[in-house]
């Protein structure tokens, strides 16, 4: 009886370790922010770039759907995305909101001036604070909110040509 | 007199004892934050971009006597339960929290019948 107990328990326990090791490895270990789709964005103030205003969510419901793109002139990827945000622009359903994250505001003029301004709203976060509301941890990134101001989707890195179809389908529909 | 300043250095130490009760120790959140963007490290430890406006982010909100939980909760909301190294229980890991309680339970009791059992040899 003592034996098969102690048969059993090891068996239990060699499962249990192959258990943990399956589900572990199996695991993807890279950080996205897959579980925010779905979300509502709640606290939405961002000085507004160049005016004494604030942006708020209220300013976001009165569209359809919003992509808010977190951008910096010294961030690279941001530049290889422009010309997407730039066709985007062309959509009537979809109103874009540029955040320039961390940036000097002459180097962010600059930037607009040489590849076009994509943006119907264009907000400052001189520190990065505000973003974190947003869930970036890097830029460029990007957030399709629709007008209850829920995320449909988040673009981490540069928006791709799959990207623009993605949103492109969403925002005909 | 000396009653005096009995009851001076008693409300004194009282004070003392509340304003470290109520004040959050801005290094022990910040360690127990990773940091997303590198390998191995805490918010803390890390002078990454991310990491610095985690830190911005956490000052002011001790300053707006937010408790530790509360600055957890937010970051939790915002970047999923993943940030912090010391996750909260919930019903996906109650038994990695659990499971040391029971082998403990189970490791006692199997020394206990072990002890009962030479003891009626």
């Amino acid at each position: 009886m003592q034996k098969k107990i102690i048969k059993l328990s090891i068996l239990l326990l060699i499962i249990f370790i192959i258990g943990v090791f399956f589900i572990g490895l199996n695991k993807n270990s890279i950080y996205d922010t897959k579980s925010l789709v779905g979300q509502k964005i709640t606290e939405i103030k961002l000085d507004h770039f160049s005016k004494n205003k604030i942006i708020t969510g209220e300013d976001l419901r009165k569209n359809n759907f919003t992509l808010i793109n977190f951008w910096s002139s010294w961030c690279g990827p941001c530049r290889d995305e422009h010309a997407m945000l730039l066709r985007l622009n062309n959509e009537k359903n979809l109103k874009l909101l540029g955040v320039n994250f961390k940036d000097k505001k002459n180097n962010a003029l600059e930037f607009l001036n040489n590849l076009g301004d994509p943006y119907d709203y264009l907000a400052r976060d001189e520190l990065g604070k505000h973003s974190v509301n947003f869930g970036i941890y890097g830029i460029p990134e990007s957030i399709l909110v629709n007008k209850d101001l829920i995320i449909i989707k988040k673009f981490i890195g540069p928006i791709s040509k799959d990207d623009y179809n993605y949103i492109k389908n969403i925002v005909r529909k | 007199m000396r009653i005096k300043i009995i009851i001076f250095f008693t409300i004194l130490n009282f004070n003392i004892l509340n304003a470290e009760t109520f004040s959050v120790d801005s290094n022990k959140v910040l360690k127990n934050l990773r940091c997303l963007i590198c390998q191995g490290q805490s918010v803390a430890d890390s002078n990454s971009e991310f990491a610095q406006t985690i830190k911005l982010v956490v000052r002011d909100q001790i300053n707006d006597g937010k408790s530790e939980k509360e600055i957890y909760d937010f970051l939790i909301e915002k970047y999923g339960a993943w940030i912090v190294y010391k996750p909260p229980l919930n019903k996906v890991n109650f038994v990695l929290w659990l499971l040391p309680y029971f082998v403990f339970i189970i490791g006692g009791g199997i020394i206990f019948l072990l002890f009962r059992k030479r003891d009626n040899r």
